[in-house]
């Protein structure tokens, strides 16, 4: 029997978006669901490509959103556990950021990811999220000097 | 549960400037109706009459890869250089072409096609003997129909020897204003 293919993204975004923002609010609270939302289908599209064949694909998805609810509650718990950092050193850059930037202020932690984990331009990470190149700028250093002033303490 | 529109186009936009996706689309309007407009990594792979994404979508993967978004940062380019087309400050595309996935005499003509100028016209005949192969104006025929990338690469500009325009894929009105717009009728 032929493997079901793998559909165009969009419909598969199409298909699975509600549940997995319902899924997300259900675990996060609304507000924190939208940053987690954006996060799970960033990484379902950076996965999207090596999938094999479209089967599953809803549990695939949800399994996503519970992990980055996971990581989400976990870095905005104040006591993080520091030796999770840098255990596994061929984790891409913007997950080990993502336990680095635990507890950050979302916008802050947000551009601190996608500036050094996703190597964006400020330009980019203003449309993103929605605010002007500068405001960018500012939350990615500040976000910088507050994990430094913690990392050193 | 609804994805808030603000949400979802702030998805979009991140997948785009984070170039995630294979193919991003939207729709572009124009005085000739909107277009559904497709971009992929490779540069401008279509340009349909035709706004329902159902039926392209499939094509689009199988050609570029499964990532297959609706994007509109990702066409930003070509709806500038369409609008401009449209207001006629533009005789000419700079755009890049995705002519994957195409058959070795479709593509020839399509190169060859590219060359009619802004304003004039050709025949099926003409374009036939300019890849070498004289008699096969009907096969070129079939490639105009079956364009991918109409408006840029202009199938408006091909008409019958005897001056008729023929057909058009997005119907001879399109084809009409097209010509009119460029003043070649």
């Amino acid at each position: 029997m032929e493997a079901v293919a793998v559909p165009p993204f969009e419909r598969f975004y199409a298909e699975h978006r509600s549940e997995v923002l319902r899924l997300l609010r259900r675990k996060l609270g609304r507000e924190r669901a939208e940053d987690a939302f954006q996060e799970t289908f960033l990484r379902a599209l950076q996965a999207y490509r090596r999938l094999e064949h479209g089967e599953h694909l809803r549990a695939w998805v949800l399994t996503i959103a519970r992990n980055v609810a996971v990581d989400t509650v976990r870095r905005t718990r104040p006591q993080a556990e520091p030796e999770e950092i840098g255990t596994e050193d061929r984790r891409p850059a913007y997950e080990e950021l993502a336990s680095l930037t635990d507890g950050l202020p979302p916008k802050e932690r947000a551009a601190v990811v996608l500036r050094f984990g996703y190597d964006l331009s400020y330009e980019q990470i203003a449309t993103a999220l929605d605010s002007s190149e500068d405001a960018a700028r500012q939350a990615a250093s500040t976000g910088v000097r507050r994990i430094r002033r913690r990392i050193s303490s | 549960m609804t994805v808030s529109p603000d949400l979802d186009r702030r998805f979009r936009e991140a997948a785009a400037s984070l170039d995630l996706v294979d193919v991003g689309f939207d729709v572009v309007e124009s005085p000739i109706g909107d277009l559904f407009v497709a971009v992929s990594d490779r540069g401008l792979a279509e340009i349909s009459f035709d706004t329902r994404a159902e039926d392209q979508l499939e094509l689009l993967a199988r050609i570029a890869g499964p990532r297959v978004l609706r994007a509109p940062r990702a066409v930003d380019l070509a709806r500038r250089e369409l609008d401009e087309y449209f207001t006629g400050r533009r005789r000419s595309f700079d755009l890049t072409l995705d002519l994957r996935a195409m058959p070795e005499f479709t593509v020839s003509v399509l190169r060859e096609l590219a060359h009619v100028p802004y304003g004039e016209t050709t025949t099926y005949g003409e374009l036939a003997a300019r890849v070498g192969r004289p008699r096969a104006a009907r096969a070129v025929g079939t490639v105009m129909n079956r364009n991918r990338i109409p408006i840029v690469l202009p199938c408006h500009r091909v008409v019958g020897s005897t001056g008729d325009l023929v057909g058009y894929g997005g119907g001879l009105d399109r084809k009409i204003a097209l010509l009119e717009l460029e003043g070649a009728r």
